[in-house]
Parts: C-alpha cells; sequence; structure tokens
C-alpha cells in the first residue's frame, strides 16, 4: 500500500475514529468527576461538610477520589493505547511499503 | 516557637549552594553534548518516559504549589484543598486531546504543530506571541515569589537575590540547554517529592499516623468551618470558568508542551503523561496533610506573622519538626525549584524568539546549525535579563493574578488553535491567527475588568466583568472566531496537507 491507499483504507479511518471517540468518552468522564465534585461543593455545602468517621469529612474523601480518578483515567488511557491502538498502528505502518 | 526563618542561616546556605553545585556539575557534563539545535531544544530526544514524566512534574510542581498550597490550607483549610485538586485535573485532558500528535507533528515548539499545514510567517509571529506572553506572565510571577521567598527565608535583599536566580538560571539554560534543564527538572522533583513525603511522616507521627486524628486537631482548634469549603467556590459559572482554565491552560502552557518533543516517540510521551500525573497526584493528595499539620503544630498566627499570604507555613512546620538541618534542606528545594521552573520558562521564551520568529520568519527555515545556536543562546540572554528586570520592577506588587492570566490566556489563545489544528481540516490560517489574537487580547482584558484586578488590584468597589477567571468567555470566543474565519477563507491546498498529514498525526511516520 501506498500513504494515499492507507490513509483511504477503512482500517486507517476507523483507528481515527475510535481513537477520537475514547478520547472524547474518557474526557466526558474528566468533566463529570471534576465537575460534579465542584458543583457539589458550589450547591450541597451541608451534604460535603458531612462527617465520614469521627473528623474526616465526605468533602475531603471526595478531594482524594479525583485525584485518584483522573489518576486512573490516565492509566485506563495508557493502557488502551498501548494494547489496542498501538497494534494497529504497528499493523498499519507494516502494511505500508 | 523559636525559628530562625527570615535571618541568615548557616546550615541553609550551605544546603543551598550544595544543590546548586549539584546541579552546575550536571549541567556542565550536559553542555559537553550540546552542539546542534534539536540537542539545544530537545535534548536531542533522547530523554525517557521515565524521565520525563519526573521533568513535566519539575515543571508544573512550582514554589507557587509547593508553599502556597500548603500555605493556603493552613490558613484557609479545605479551599486550598479545593485548589490542589484543580491544578490536576489537566494532566488527564493533556494526554487524551493532545500529548500523541502534539509529539508526532512538532520539532521544538508547539508553532510547529500550528504552523505545519497552514502559512509559515503569520502562524509563527501570532502563536509565538501567545506563547511568550503566557511565559512572560508566568515569568514574572516567578520572579516576584522568588525573591519575597528568598528574602523571608534567608533574610537577603530582594535584588540579589533576583540576581542571583537570574545568574544561576542563565548557566543552566545557555551551556547545558534543553538536557541540562531536563537534569535539574528531574532532580528537584526528586528532591520535592521526597522533602514534602518527609514532612508528611513528620507531621502523621505526631497524629499517631492517622490523618483524622489531625482532623480532629484542626477541628479544636479552629472550628469546623477549617473543613469545610469556604468562599472559593461560590457561583457554579465562576468555578466552572476557574476549572476550564486550569484544565485547558496546561495544554497552551508552551515549556510544558515542548517537553514532548524531548521524548523519542509517542509512546514514550504517553508514558511521561502517567509519570508525571502519578507524582504530581501523590504531591496534591499530601500537600493538605502538610498546610493542616502547620496550622496545628506552628500555628496560625505565627505563620501570618513571618509572612502574610501564609508562604512560610511548610518551611516553618520543617524547622519545627526536624530543626534548621531540614529547615535548610526545605529552604534548599523551594530555591531548586524556583531555579528550575524559570530556566524552563526561560527555554520556551527562547525557542519561540530564535525558533520561531528569528529562524522561521525571518531566515525562512534557511539558517546553519551554529547560527540557530547562537541565535538561541542570545534569545535566552535577553529573556534572561529582561525577567530580572521584570522581577525587581514588580517588586511588593501582588501579581498572584498573573498566574491566572498564563492560564486564562494559554487556554484561549494557545490551546484552541492547537487543538483546532489537530482535528479540522478545514482550519485555515486566518482562523488560527484570529483565534489567537481573540483568545489573547480578551482573555487579558476581562481579567484586567474582573473582580481579580479590577477589585482587588486596582481597588475599585464593582468589577466590570462578574467572573474571577475568564476562560468561559475567552476561549469559547477563540473557538467562534476560529470557526468563522477559517470558513470565510476556505484554503484547498491547506485541506490537502491536512490528509497527507494524517499518516504522520495518527502513526507517527516520519515523525522526528
Amino acid at each position: 500500500m501506498n500513504i494515499e491507499q492507507l490513509l483511504n483504507s477503512e482500517k486507517f479511518k476507523r483507528l481515527v475514529r475510535t481513537k477520537w471517540t475514547f478520547s472524547f468518552i474518557m474526557l466526558a468522564i474528566l468533566f463529570f468527576i471534576y465537575y460534579g465534585y465542584v458543583f457539589t461543593i458550589a450547591l450541597n455545602k451541608q451534604l460535603v461538610a458531612q462527617k465520614v468517621g469521627q473528623y474526616t469529612t465526605v468533602g475531603i474523601l471526595m478531594g482524594v477520589l479525583v485525584v485518584v480518578g483522573a489518576w486512573l483515567l490516565t492509566v485506563i488511557y495508557v493502557i488502551w493505547a498501548n494494547t489496542k491502538y498501538d497494534k494497529i498502528v504497528d499493523e498499519l505502518k507494516s502494511e505500508l511499503k | 516557637m523559636n525559628t530562625s526563618v527570615g535571618k541568615p542561616n548557616i546550615i541553609a546556605i550551605v544546603f543551598f549552594i550544595l544543590v546548586v553545585i549539584l546541579t552546575l556539575v550536571i549541567t556542565y557534563f550536559a553542555a559537553r553534548k550540546t552542539k546542534t539545535t534539536s540537542e539545544f531544544y530537545a535534548a536531542g530526544r533522547s530523554v525517557s518516559g521515565f524521565q520525563n514524566g519526573l521533568a513535566l512534574a519539575g515543571d508544573y510542581m512550582s514554589a507557587a504549589s509547593f508553599l502556597g498550597i500548603s500555605g493556603l490550607v493552613a490558613l484557609k483549610g479545605y479551599d486550598g484543598m479545593i485548589y490542589a485538586v484543580g491544578w490536576l485535573v489537566g494532566w488527564p485532558a493533556l494526554m487524551f486531546l493532545i500529548a500523541e500528535p502534539l509529539r508526532n507533528l512538532g520539532k521544538y515548539t508547539f508553532a510547529d504543530v500550528v504552523a505545519f499545514r497552514l502559512r509559515q510567517g503569520p502562524i509563527r509571529i501570532a502563536a509565538a506571541i501567545g506563547g511568550l506572553l503566557v511565559v512572560l506572565c508566568y515569568t514574572i510571577a516567578q520572579m516576584v515569589g522568588s525573591g519575597k521567598l528568598i528574602q523571608l527565608m534567608f533574610g537577603m535583599p530582594y535584588e540579589l537575590a533576583e540576581i542571583i536566580v537570574g545568574f544561576v538560571m542563565l548557566l543552566y539554560v545557555l551551556f547545558g540547554g534543553m538536557l541540562a534543564t531536563t537534569w535539574v527538572q528531574i532532580i528537584k522533583a526528586v528532591l520535592l517529592l521526597l522533602g514534602v513525603t518527609v514532612l508528611t511522616i513528620l507531621t502523621l507521627a505526631k497524629f499517631g499516623f492517622n490523618p483524622g486524628v489531625l482532623y480532629g486537631e484542626v477541628q479544636k482548634m479552629y472550628g469546623e468551618a477549617m473543613l469545610n469549603p469556604g468562599g472559593l467556590i461560590t457561583t457554579p459559572l465562576d468555578s466552572f470558568s476557574l476549572g476550564l482554565a486550569l484544565m485547558f491552560g496546561l495544554l497552551g502552557l508552551p515549556h510544558i508542551l515542548m517537553r514532548f518533543y524531548t521524548v523519542p516517540d509517542a509512546k514514550e510521551a504517553r508514558k511521561s503523561v502517567v509519570y508525571a500525573t502519578t507524582f504530581i497526584g501523590y504531591f496534591y493528595l499530601i500537600i493538605p496533610i502538610v498546610g493542616f499539620g502547620a496550622a496545628v503544630l506552628v500555628g496560625k498566627d505565627l505563620i501570618t506573622q513571618i509572612g502574610k499570604g501564609g508562604n512560610m507555613a511548610a518551611p516553618l512546620l520543617a524547622e519545627l519538626l526536624g530543626g534548621k538541618a531540614f529547615l535548610g534542606f526545605i529552604a534548599a528545594v523551594a530555591f531548586a525549584t524556583i531555579l528550575a521552573v524559570v530556566a524552563g520558562l526561560t527555554l520556551a521564551a527562547a525557542s519561540a524568539l530564535s525558533h520561531d520568529i528569528y529562524v522561521s520568519v525571518f531566515k525562512k527555515g534557511k539558517a546553519t546549525e551554529s547560527e540557530q545556536v547562537k541565535v538561541a543562546r542570545i534569545s535566552t540572554v535577553i529573556f534572561g535579563v529582561t525577567a530580572v528586570l521584570l522581577g525587581i520592577l514588580f517588586k511588593g506588587q501582588n501579581v498572584a493574578f498573573l498566574v491566572g492570566l498564563a492560564f486564562a490566556i494559554a487556554a484561549s489563545a494557545n490551546f484552541p488553535a492547537l487543538f483546532l489544528s489537530i482535528v479540522w481540516k478545514k482550519f485555515t490560517t486566518a482562523g488560527a491567527v484570529w483565534s489567537i489574537l481573540a483568545g489573547g487580547i480578551s482573555a487579558t482584558i476581562l481579567i484586567i475588568l474582573s473582580p481579580t484586578v479590577w477589585v482587588k488590584v486596582l481597588h475599585n468597589p464593582q468589577p466590570i466583568f462578574p467572573l474571577k477567571n475568564p476562560a468561559v468567555v475567552s476561549m469559547s470566543l477563540a473557538f467562534i472566531v476560529a470557526i468563522i474565519a477559517s470558513l470565510m477563507t476556505p484554503d484547498k491546498e491547506a485541506e490537502k496537507k491536512f490528509e497527507e498529514e494524517k499518516v504522520r498525526t495518527y502513526l507517527g511516520v516520519g515523525a522526528e
């Protein structure tokens, strides 16, 4: 395959589509987690002030969960990219001769 | 407690000199390897994902994060923690949207990506201006903060502190280029993570290694309000806008973006984001413990007595728990942090001046290797001296808003153009130029009219623009202007090139 054929191949088009679909789903989850946290603070201060355990509050727990959640999303993306995305990239590259 | 913070302290100075010598030795070895442009700007693309992750974390964890957030938590409690969380969320977004295409398309600066299929001249100038504005705002804030900090910590005159920072930073960048700057960042990131970890462990040891007991003490001393959100998040729209600036601002910070060219390929670029997110996430998780610990053990009174903004909370806690030697170590780490961040910023500014403007615009890309490196070094000196002068000029000013401005401009001027050039086929030269201008100018004007500057700095009673951070307006404006201007000036040539560049964007074929 030459470059033009490759770019027009269904496989390549699917790769590009999948990449952005995956990226935007992950971004949407990130938005949901972060703005969920921020808007809860803005709109429901009582809930945030509630205690879990003796002194730790819901707010402190939520803050920790957002940081851990954001980190997990990054890790999930890389696992996906390194196994699924890169595999197809390598296949396409080897077809390009 | 009796404190030696604010007085010249032999142990602190010895530690400080040790750190500077250590990093200069590395610069010396890096310098012998730095001869070509690729080595000067991109460390010869020889940095591994793990190393780059540490360096990215080093670039991002400035003294403002370390001292500022721990101080904010010590004085304001939970609000400081909300702030810390916000600083992390840009990293996943950076990964999902631009890390790989950026690495595959660019050479030295993010303007390479924007200009890839469009007309070089206008794009380079506009992108360089956007980049320089961001770097300049960020640098002034760092320089003023560092001067104040060193004055407080060592009792050294402000001006002398600025000159020392400028001089040592120039040594790193001039002789070692990106390779030395990367290693300085790595060492600093390790020292910072180590220092804050030790500080956290020493703090928790006082509370039986149970954060709950620490929160209990906070509540007993200062009341429940310290553990609950206060005035930081008031209206949803305001917090939405600030969140956008923090999240997408990261995706437009030139000194962060240029780190992606130091790794060999997209795979290493991805790894470096995971490592960076891990280190930064860990840092922001433990820094509130340091802040709460300082509030309980040192006490708010002493913290505000030493420095109004609370910036000395962490060093004071270090002295209380680990004595003068540990204070010296933390002081040296804080100093190294400033040096390293300013060095990274200077390198980003120098690459915009020399690579984007001089080589690409004036010389149309036709400059010899040695000429390019020479121009890069001259640009470095010019920017370094400017930074020191501006630092001295802004002495005593409240410059906290400059960091907000830097993020707002980065999110509005740089990010939309960069992102659209990667994903949108119909993006044109006019679209990019107008988008950068609209985003940059509207962000600047709106922040001047916002409560942050109009009320707090200029002391007017009412803000003209209601939001503390304008990103929601200025970033949307940049996208709208980009789309309208592009649709009005269709460019078949650029669309054709967009199709061709896909093989590079997605497969990395032909990437340097």
